[in-house]
């Protein structure tokens, strides 16, 4: 076999099942994918959930994941947001010709890993080549079905007023991490992407309340455009203390540096829960039990002034609101 | 972290602030030259810890902002030359010219980068020896020194498909243009802190003697800049101007040696057009003869259509400290960070993107 990818590679002759075969199987096997017929076909009884995401990252291997632990981490959190089990995933993949083997190898064994850290399987996928300058390197999607448990009801929609706002733990580490490694914008920081599956909290955080009224994992835009988009749809007021809002030492020298606010950096493996006041520190004691929210902390709550908004109450006293994402981070001039 | 957190100290800004309250009896309004010192005020509430007496308004100190549409135009086109790579700052890319913006430009093919340093200009012409890469060098005295830097090792290594556009403009000339004009009454200046970390405190001499106005440095934390505050009310309460630092970790009055010396190595003063002001003389800084090999002027002509202005943006009054960006009809409604109409509401470092962004639009 050759050392890269060729555009034969997606021929869907012999050299297509040869890297399906060779490459991709062995790490992915699962009695259902195994089967290899053009759809998976499986049982499931209950409410189930379905997402999808695309991933696009660049660099595509960085400090504390690549893109394929992003790209099963980040569909398994969107049917966790909903309260789901997540159950199956396909994958799908588009590479650029002359991509390397070796790497590709390792993309899908980062796959693999976080589909057993998910508990996860993969049971349907997709390899297609592409000529040379019409993908940037490889990109990824990911679509998953998840199964909802009885008696949970989880939706931006519904929090209520007075409701507890608990974040999982520091935010843009992987914005960050994954800055400090963009052409022309090289920095040293002792930073990894805190790409992470968090359905385990999840589960551990639903066995201990059914009283969670809305959860979200702050991606792109931050914590910032997560907290808008509940006031929105919830149509409520949010209130959080810039103090209580976990963030590490090296993200905020970056944030300062860079000229960025760390609320609106991205997130690969944080979640933000909406919660009753009365479960509120239960659920936190329970989330501080897993190793991905062992800084979670209560930031704010859910209030019937301002509707539609978040306001923060700055380190200083004084309150400013803060709004969604706009446009690109970009690094400021001076 | 250190040297950030003893810096927005809660105790001691609300110690600061009952200062300026007890010291502060007349209505006065301040400028604040430095589009860095509007978003710290904002996004840390400042205004609503000094009195009511204290005024503040914005000044021209955002390099984006302050960039012509001319100019702008000019990159625009340089931008679509074939062979070309386009290179600057971030915020840049996302002003709209008079018919298109460098996003646009990128969207429809150009070769556009944004960096961090220009020194990354300067490798991205190294390892593209058949193109020629231009970069935009806009901003004030603070970043001119890194632009000089560039040049000088582009020159030194024999990259010679490196070119500057130079768009450097230069702080107390404009300070000097904007009192003269009078449109606003002031009576006091908070100064630029990045910019006084180059040229000094000297440079700012002429405006308590020949305007009779107190101009403070300040830092960028909010402790620096309540200290600031301080200060210049105190000066007005006492009526004695003068040009002081409450930034003195960070500028020395004769200011830094080394950078000013790179800057008159490479450039000389030349009049410069202002964004909402017009052509100010001896406030810009052009590349001198001895290194016009890298004036992307004199090596690319691009023909331009006459600049156009938007209809109805008040970017020039704002600029000019005549009006906040309250006061413009287009802010908040067809003037948004996502559909931006002028380039206050672009930058980061625009006081429309500030006062969008911390939520004066929903005073």
């Amino acid at each position: 076999m050759n050392d890269t990818i060729l555009l034969a590679h997606g021929s869907g002759g012999k050299l297509s099942h040869d890297l399906v075969e060779k490459k991709i199987l062995p790490s992915l096997s699962n009695p259902l994918l195994n089967k290899l017929d053009d759809s998976a076909i499986f049982e499931a009884n209950g409410r189930l959930s379905f997402t999808t995401d695309s991933y696009v990252v660049n660099p595509i291997f960085f400090p504390g994941g690549d893109i394929g632990k992003l790209a099963i981490c980040g569909t398994v959190n969107d049917l966790s947001m909903s309260g789901a089990k997540p159950l199956y995933l396909s994958l799908s993949i588009i590479v650029e010709e002359g991509f390397l083997l070796v790497e590709l190898e390792r993309i899908v064994n980062s796959v693999k890993a976080a589909a057993d850290e998910a508990q996860v399987n993969i049971i349907t996928g997709d390899t297609k080549v592409v000529n040379r300058g019409q993908a940037d390197k490889l990109f990824i999607n990911t679509s998953g079905i998840g199964i909802i448990p009885a008696g949970i009801d989880i939706s931006g929609a519904n929090a209520k007023i007075g409701d507890k706002v608990i974040l999982s733990g520091t935010i843009g580490d992987h914005g960050i991490a994954i800055m400090s490694q963009r052409e022309g914008l090289r920095f040293e920081v002792p930073l990894e992407s805190d790409c992470a599956p968090l359905n385990k909290l999840v589960s551990q955080m639903l066995e201990v309340s059914t009283n969670i009224h809305c959860l979200r994992d702050p991606t792109r835009g931050g914590l910032a455009t997560t907290l808008n988009e509940f006031a929105k749809q919830s149509n409520v007021g949010i209130v959080v203390e810039e103090n209580t809002i976990p963030v590490k030492e090296g993200v905020r020298a970056a944030c300062e540096l860079l000229g960025f606010d760390p609320i609106y950096v991205a997130n690969e493996g944080k979640l933000v829960a909406i919660v009753e006041p009365g479960d509120a520190n239960k659920v936190l004691a329970q989330m501080k039990q897993n190793c991905y929210g062992r800084d979670a902390a209560i930031i704010g709550e859910i209030t019937n002034d301002h509707t539609g908004r978040v306001i923060m109450k700055t380190k200083l006293g004084p309150s400013r609101i803060i709004d969604m994402l706009s446009g690109e981070l970009l690094p400021r001039i001076c | 972290m250190k040297f950030i957190d003893e810096y927005q100290n809660s105790e001691l800004a609300g110690k600061l602030a009952h200062r300026i309250a007890n010291c502060s009896t007349k209505p006065i309004r301040l400028m604040e030259f430095c589009g860095g010192h509007t978003h710290a005020i904002m996004r840390y509430g400042i205004r609503q810890l000094v009195p009511k007496t204290v005024g503040m308004r914005s000044g021209p100190g955002c390099p984006v902002c302050v960039t012509a549409i001319a100019d702008l135009d000019k990159a625009i086109a340089m931008a679509h030359l074939p062979g070309v790579i386009i290179t600057t700052f971030g915020d840049i890319v996302r002003v709209p010219g008079s018919y298109s913006s460098l996003q646009q430009a990128k969207a429809e093919g150009a070769d556009m980068r944004i960096v961090y340093s220009t020194i990354d200009a300067v490798e991205i012409a190294r390892v593209n020896p058949k193109k020629s890469v231009i970069f935009v060098g806009i901003g004030f005295e603070t970043t001119a020194p890194t632009i000089a830097a560039s040049i000088i090792k582009a020159r030194r290594e024999g990259i010679e498909n490196f070119y500057v556009l130079s768009l450097l403009k230069l702080t107390p000339p404009i300070m000097k243009a904007l009192l003269d004009l009078g449109e606003v009454r002031l009576d006091g200046i908070i100064g630029p802190g990045h910019v006084s970390a180059i040229i000094g405190s000297h440079p700012y001499e002429f405006i308590p003697r020949d305007y009779n106005i107190g101009c403070v440095i300040s830092g960028f934390e909010p402790l620096d800049i309540l200290l600031c505050l301080n200060k210049l009310v105190e000066q007005i309460e006492g009526g004695k101007p003068k040009v002081e630092i409450a930034y003195p970790r960070g500028v020395k009055p004769q200011g830094n040696k080394k950078a000013l010396e790179l800057m008159n190595a490479v450039f000389e003063t030349n009049s410069a057009n202002w964004r909402g002001i017009g052509i100010v003389p001896q406030s810009g800084l052009r590349i001198n003869k001895k290194y016009q090999h890298f004036d992307a002027n004199r090596a690319f002509e691009v023909s331009l259509e006459s600049a156009r202005e938007h209809k109805g943006c008040r970017c020039g009054d704002i600029l000019r400290g005549v009006a906040t960006p309250l006061g413009c009809k287009l802010f908040g409604k067809v003037c948004t960070p996502e559909d931006p109409v002028g380039p206050c509401m672009v930058s980061s470092e625009g006081a429309c993107a500030a006062y969008y962004q911390y939520g004066a639009s929903y005073e």
